[in-house]
């Protein structure tokens, strides 16, 4: 919205941006509910690397999909080299010079490195694994990365395995290189090798799109960089702009883009935060030094009191341990260490049907994954965390009235728009599965509450919807603890915001008007 | 898979409610259903005929002698009836654990082994005790011994998530390989020539209906599985089952202990099985013959998926299986074509099935 938007209509005309490999001409893609793009437009130089931030949902596949062809845009165009083209396929992305190497690996791990890249050459011929070797090996040392063409991709590392697809993508004539998350599975030392690769990829002259969210790498690797924020882009920050700033500066203007301005919404909304009534009454739920093993995000040392009514919001990037602490506290995972007291009870050894029993409720963020039985009603997935309690149950055998009268009441509370209480859940939309999710977790005897991720995947307004329940719910005196990646919803509705990082708490700060700043800082460990 | 199969009905009902036809939809959603079931049997029964075209045997003669033999004729529905008693509990273990999610493939084992532990063990304690006492103690013994030979497979499964259609079919060639050792080695007759156990005395065993020679077997078999079906579909603990067969995550979520209830479940379902072989033993055989093995359990696994884990489909279907079977067995005399034509016509039916689904699936597709 806010960017300078180059010469809007002349679309017939010549590209406003000459030069450019690839332009995305103000590209709009809509999936049923959500602008996943809207009126982005985007322009690829040869030898550069063009970093694409923003938090999860805000658009970054959804362009990466375009890009790669397996999406195609429903409105505006896509120029290559200044000329009008569809990309319509994964193949006909890859006619276009423009190859694809994303997140989780696209190899036959069992197969040699040569083998996989015969594969897809004709099925009658035998494969020519010397020439391909040769012209492997070839286009390895100009980019300077050493791979034994027989061994098995099984036994390389991540990082080795992503130069061999470069190396494919490469050898296939791209001209320009989409890295999706490509450092997310990969050491501090692959991404530095790979940041490095990158440098003389762009040396050869190949465009290289590299996606991130870590901030520290978009400014290492990058040099344009452009921000998109809830399917829009932001901004963009052009390579003399990013010389200028150097890097503190570029970093804050990167946050204030990402994580958005005290612009009017923010301030007005921040305001009207400001005004609740401060809680001091005693905490109801206080956890300490809870720790939980896990392989990917170790959490350790999380210490953390909620009051009635008080919504504690912990913020963060995603994937920094904030499932695996959510997971421990409702009792699907086991503590490594540390206790859970909800009123003064230690909960942490008792299993999800004691705490909730005690009043802990989680609202999951995989509403489909974990949080529903797809196939099944929606009445029973209403009581799927009672089933066999008085009075749906009686001896064991289901009571159909109950189990409908408690459906029809939470169907109508909740306004969960549904064809009927029997309609399978897993039919109804996001929203509306969200709903009935809220309905089974906030009624009864419920005392705290975590939400994670609540309005992830939502549109705007059953975002606001659901910020409306979790406000209800702390009114009502529940302890609230809110989990999200939106630094918005945080600030929106926490009176305190921890920020989590690696599986730590790095820092907890009181709502108030320097909230934002701070926040933002420790979210990208800038202020660490 | 089992979520699909018992949330069918469901699916069907809201989808008439949301038809504008009213009435009018109801009916031809009836109509649907009635094509559905009968399209496939009709089919498979045409592609038969047409296979013993092949083999140069008359079909209308073919289905005539299994009819004849299999329904009509006062012996053979008889042999029919007592046919399906132990089909009918093993059904009833499969439906608990397809509806469980879990793919208990290793009845074999479990109804063989169990069969050659009460072949042993009833004529021991014949003497001993009442016929009543005698029975029921070798039919719970028959139900322990089942459940117990899928004790390994439910803990590799419960807690190891070892792939259990593998596990269960392994124990399936130890439980058979094993079972002959037992009936060779250990509890063989020494008053016969050929390896076998002793034999059960005909007033031992369970109880004829009335004056037929239809065992009561039967009657538990239905007992059980309408018993199943009810659990399945009724309580809670039927319930917590299918949503571990459904969604494993959400059982977690939930806060089910899932290892337990899949341990519960293998139990529930070789148990099942177990109970199937015993009510074989003292119902019909009444001992065991070395190499002896008539794989039902096998044999009854398409059949439940063609009832779509539904009790009382399973029924329909098993009485049919056990008409083709028993009237097979005389067909298959009299014409010459082999008794394993009967899997050849449950096979085609099971394809048959299929390819309905499948045109049902289009139709609906195009339809929206």
């Amino acid at each position: 919205m806010t960017e300078p938007a180059p010469s809007p209509e002349a679309a017939s005309g010549p590209p406003p941006s000459s030069g450019a490999i690839v332009t995305l001409d103000h590209v709009t893609k809509r999936f049923p509910g959500v602008v996943a793009n809207d009126r982005v437009a985007f322009d690829l130089f040869p030898g550069e690397v063009h970093v694409l931030l923003g938090e999860n949902g805000a658009g970054k596949s959804t362009l990466v999909g375009m890009l790669s062809g397996l999406q195609t845009p429903d409105e505006g165009g896509i120029l290559i080299d200044g000329r009008e083209a569809s990309i319509s396929s994964p193949a006909r992305a890859l006619e276009l010079g423009i190859g694809t190497v994303f997140q989780h690996s696209m190899l036959v791990p069992s197969l040699s490195v040569v083998d996989n890249m015969a594969l897809g050459g004709s099925w009658w011929s035998r494969p020519d694994r010397t020439g391909i070797a040769a012209r492997m090996a070839a286009v390895a040392a100009d980019i300077g990365v050493r791979i034994d063409p027989h061994a098995r991709v099984g036994t390389l590392s991540l990082g080795e395995q992503q130069q061999v697809e470069i190396v494919r993508a490469l050898m296939r004539g791209s001209r320009v290189l989409i890295l999706d998350e490509a450092t997310a599975m990969l050491t501090p030392k692959g991404a530095e090798d790979l940041g490095a690769l990158m440098r003389r990829l762009t040396a050869l002259g190949i465009a290289v799109v590299f996606i991130t969210h870590k901030l520290n790498e978009a400014l290492a690797f990058g040099h344009r960089i452009t921000v998109l924020r809830l399917g829009r882009k932001v901004g963009e920050i052009a390579p003399e702009r990013l010389e200028a700033l150097g890097p503190a500066a570029a970093t804050a203007e990167i946050i204030r883009l990402m994580f958005g301005t005290g612009d009017r919404k923010a301030a007005a909304e921040g305001g009207a935060r400001a005004v609740r009534r401060r809680v001091s009454a005693p905490p109801l739920l206080e956890i300490e030094e809870l720790a939980v093993d896990d392989m990917a995000v170790p959490v350790s040392g999380v210490t953390l009191s909620v009051a009635p009514g008080e919504i504690v919001g912990l913020a963060g990037i995603d994937g920094n341990g904030q499932k695996q602490f959510a997971e421990a506290l409702a009792g699907q995972r086991r503590l490594a260490a540390g206790t859970i007291r909800l009123g003064g009870e230690a909960v942490e050894r008792l299993d999800v049907g004691g705490r909730r029993a005690r009043g802990l409720s989680y609202v999951t963020d995989d509403r489909l994954g974990e949080g529903t039985v797809g196939s099944f009603p929606v009445s029973l997935n209403l009581l799927l965390k009672q089933v066999g309690k008085d009075p749906f149950w009686r001896n064991g055998f289901e009571r159909p009235e109950p189990i409908a009268a408690h459906a029809e009441r939470l169907v109508g509370a909740y306004d969960v728009r549904t064809p009927g209480i029997s309609t399978p859940i897993g039919k109804l939309s996001g929203g509306n599965i969200q709903k009935a999710l809220l309905a089974r977790e906030l009624t009864g005897d419920t005392r705290a509450v975590i939400f994670a991720k609540p309005t992830y995947g939502l549109d705007v307004q059953n975002i606001r919807a659901t910020r409306q329940r979790i406000r209800e719910a702390a009114d009502r005196g529940l302890a609230v603890i809110l989990i999200s990646t939106d630094l918005e919803e945080v600030l929106e509705l926490s009176d305190r915001i921890a920020v989590m990082s690696r599986g730590h708490v790095v820092g907890m700060v009181d709502n108030d008007d320097a909230a934002r700043a701070r926040v933002g800082e420790l979210m990208s460990g800038v202020g660490a | 898979m089992s979520g699909t199969g018992s949330e069918t009905t469901g699916m069907g009902a809201a989808g008439a409610t949301l038809a504008p036809g009213g009435r009018g939809g109801a009916w031809r959603e009836r109509g649907r259903l009635v094509v559905m079931t009968l399209g496939p049997i009709l089919g498979a029964l045409v592609l038969s005929g047409l296979l013993l075209l092949v083999l140069g045997v008359d079909p209308l003669a073919y289905y005539g002698y299994v009819v004849e033999r299999g329904l009509l004729s006062p012996y053979g529905v008889q042999a029919t009836f007592t046919r399906m008693g132990p089909l009918l509990l093993i059904a009833a273990g499969l439906i608990v654990a397809f509806r469980a999610g879990i793919w208990n493939l290793g009845g074999d084992g479990q109804f063989l082994l169990s069969a050659v532990v009460v072949a042993a063990l009833a004529p021991l304690l014949a003497p001993l005790m009442p016929v009543w006492l005698v029975l029921l103690a070798a039919l719970l013994v028959g139900a322990l011994v089942g459940a117990a030979w899928s004790l390994l497979p439910a803990l590799l499964k419960a807690y190891q998530g070892v792939n259990e259609i593998i596990t269960t079919l392994m124990m399936t060639f130890l439980g058979v390989s094993f079972a002959n050792v037992l009936v060779k080695l250990f509890f063989r007759d020494p008053t016969t020539t050929v390896p076998q156990t002793r034999t059960l005395p005909v007033a031992d065993r369970l109880p004829r209906l009335f004056d037929t020679t239809v065992s009561s077997g039967v009657l538990i078999g239905l007992v059980a599985i309408i018993a199943v079906h009810v659990v399945m579909t009724r309580t809670a603990f039927g319930l917590k089952l299918r949503i571990v067969g459904a969604n494993p995550r959400a059982a977690v979520h939930a806060g089910l202990n899932v290892p337990l209830l899949t341990v519960l479940t293998f139990a529930l379902s070789a148990g099942l099985a177990g109970l199937a072989g015993a009510v074989e033993i003292l119902g019909v055989q009444g001992n065991v013959r070395a190499d002896w093995n008539p794989a039902y359990s096998l044999t009854v696994i398409p059949l439940v998926f063609l009832a779509r884990f539904n009790g009382f489909a399973s029924i329909a279907f098993v009485f049919l299986f056990s008409v083709l079977s028993i009237g097979g067995e005389s067909a298959a005399r009299r014409t010459g074509v082999p008794n394993f034509f009967t899997l050849v016509v449950v096979a085609i039916l099971l394809v048959m099935l299929g390819v309905t689904e499948y045109l049902d699936q289009r139709r609906r597709a195009a339809g929206r």
